[in-house]
């Protein structure tokens, strides 16, 4: 049989029962959840506030810088070292601060560049700071706090594969790091495919509810789903996808 | 931990990193190797991509399309799916320089397109020819952008680089894999440090870079 026939077979015969293909899909996916949405707790709360009160620029500069510069493969083991656990508990801390920097930045950023014009005429129309906020700031940031969200979804979903290496099993990316120190191409081949396919999946999921929370008079027709232009009043660029 | 009593149980045992000296060194130097030729072979490709999707706009978008689904692959698989098919080195650098050409790409198109259309015009009307004018005039305007695109790519590939240690061709990510696999906590803590450290460094040099090479741009003056 071919080479991509054994793939196809192993992941058939793997795919269910305890430990299966399915079980450490659900697993990766699951760690993947836990940490976005610990994340995304900690995070919103003070980038929204600061990005209402347009406070704390620099703060968000630095978040920005630190969070691209960190290798997450280095965060991770850094985190089982410095917790002296293994599993769960540091793969989850780690991922959430690969999440932190992206959806902090894009949050600030959405938030603090909404048109001035647009907040005075709100304002103008009686709405209060809190009216304004949900009814004006949060819907025009949306795309770009989505933007983050994505971006901090795919380093996570991507980074939850090496977890395997700190003794978090439930991930496909057993199957790639068994297979490598028995020599089994076929499996190393088979988790890697499943490992693309989730990560996939996991952004077209993404792209989906971001079609539905953002606004459908900001809907681009076409173009990046990032901004590129360095905004130079606030001098925070949003956050670009970067690859994990 | 770190001073105090020190041994092989310590987080960093510093006896250790005096008798692996040259060791880490290599795996150090490999690291910085690994990612200039990435970058370097990156914005070799990235550079005519972006002109031609500057000269034919329709040609961007299934650039930016297929960089985004490239992006969304976990660097772990894609390495994996390549070394079935060609040599470990190759497949490294070959997954490395692809991360690299979206950034490159997208910073040099965005720098293009910043350049104001009355300073190209100011440009054609002293007789520049088109290369000329692009040397002289729009990539000096476009090069913050263009710089940060580098630094961008810079700092990713370090990150990714510690990951394809574990197909075997990883700089000081060997380290970081020696470390667990013996469970000895020195050459992980010194592996994971040392790759922090190098893509704050890059980032922080390559920043100064863009400071000196445009004047200009500093505010306050």
């Amino acid at each position: 049989m071919s080479f991509l026939g054994d793939v196809l077979q192993y992941i058939a015969d793997n795919w269910s029962g305890n430990n299966g293909i399915l079980d450490r899909s659900i697993g990766h996916l699951e760690l993947s959840f836990w940490s976005l949405a610990i994340a995304l707790l900690i995070t919103l709360p003070p980038a929204v506030t600061l990005g209402h009160v347009r406070r704390g620029g620099n703060v968000a500069i630095n978040v920005a810088n630190i969070g691209r510069a960190l290798p997450s493969f280095a965060i991770l083991v850094l985190a089982y070292q410095l917790t002296d656990r293994i599993g769960a508990v540091p793969a989850i801390i780690a991922l959430v601060a690969l999440a932190v920097p992206p959806i902090f930045t894009n949050t600030y950023v959405g938030l603090s560049q909404v048109d001035p014009e647009l907040r005075e005429a709100a304002r103008g129309m009686g709405m209060s700071g809190r009216q304004l906020l949900r009814r004006v700031e949060l819907p025009i940031a949306m795309p770009l706090i989505m933007a983050g969200i994505r971006t901090a979804a795919v380093q996570v979903v991507a980074t939850a594969t090496l977890a395997i290496l700190i003794g978090w099993a439930e991930t496909p990316g057993y199957y790639i790091v068994v297979g490598l120190s028995l020599g089994n191409n076929v499996q190393v081949f088979a988790g890697a495919l499943v490992v693309v396919v989730l990560a996939l999946g996991v952004e077209l999921l993404l792209a989906g509810t971001q079609r539905l929370v953002v606004s459908k008079g900001l809907r681009r027709s076409r173009g990046p789903r990032w901004t590129i232009e360095e905004d130079l009043e606030s001098e925070v660029p949003a956050t670009e996808p970067v690859p994990a | 931990m770190l001073l105090g009593a020190n041994g092989p149980d310590s987080l960093i045992w510093w006896e250790w990193v005096g008798g692996h000296r040259d060791e880490i060194l290599d795996a150090l130097t490999q690291h910085i190797q690994l990612t200039v030729s990435s970058v370097v072979l990156g914005t070799l490709i990235a550079a005519p991509l972006a002109f031609l999707a500057m000269r034919w706009r329709w040609v961007y978008g299934p650039i930016l399309s297929v960089g985004t689904i490239l992006y969304t692959i976990p660097s772990l698989a894609a390495f994996v799916l390549l070394i079935e098919v060609m040599s470990l080195e190759t497949a490294a650098i070959l997954v490395l320089t692809s991360y690299t050409i979206l950034i490159l790409v997208r910073n040099i198109v965005a720098g293009l397109d910043s350049v104001p259309e009355d300073v190209k015009e100011a440009a054609r009307g002293m007789g520049y020819s088109p290369l000329r004018q692009l040397v002289r005039v729009e990539l000096p305007i476009a090069l913050p952008t263009i710089l940060a695109g580098i630094r961008l790519a810079v700092v990713t590939v370090i990150g990714l680089v510690t990951v394809a240690a574990i197909v075997g061709e990883g700089g000081l990510g060997d380290l970081i894999l020696d470390g667990l696999e013996r469970d000895f906590p020195t050459p992980l803590m010194i592996g994971a440090i040392l790759s922090v450290l190098l893509a704050v460094t890059f980032d922080l040099a390559l920043l100064g870079v863009q400071r000196l090479a445009t004047p200009w741009q500093r505010k306050g003056r």
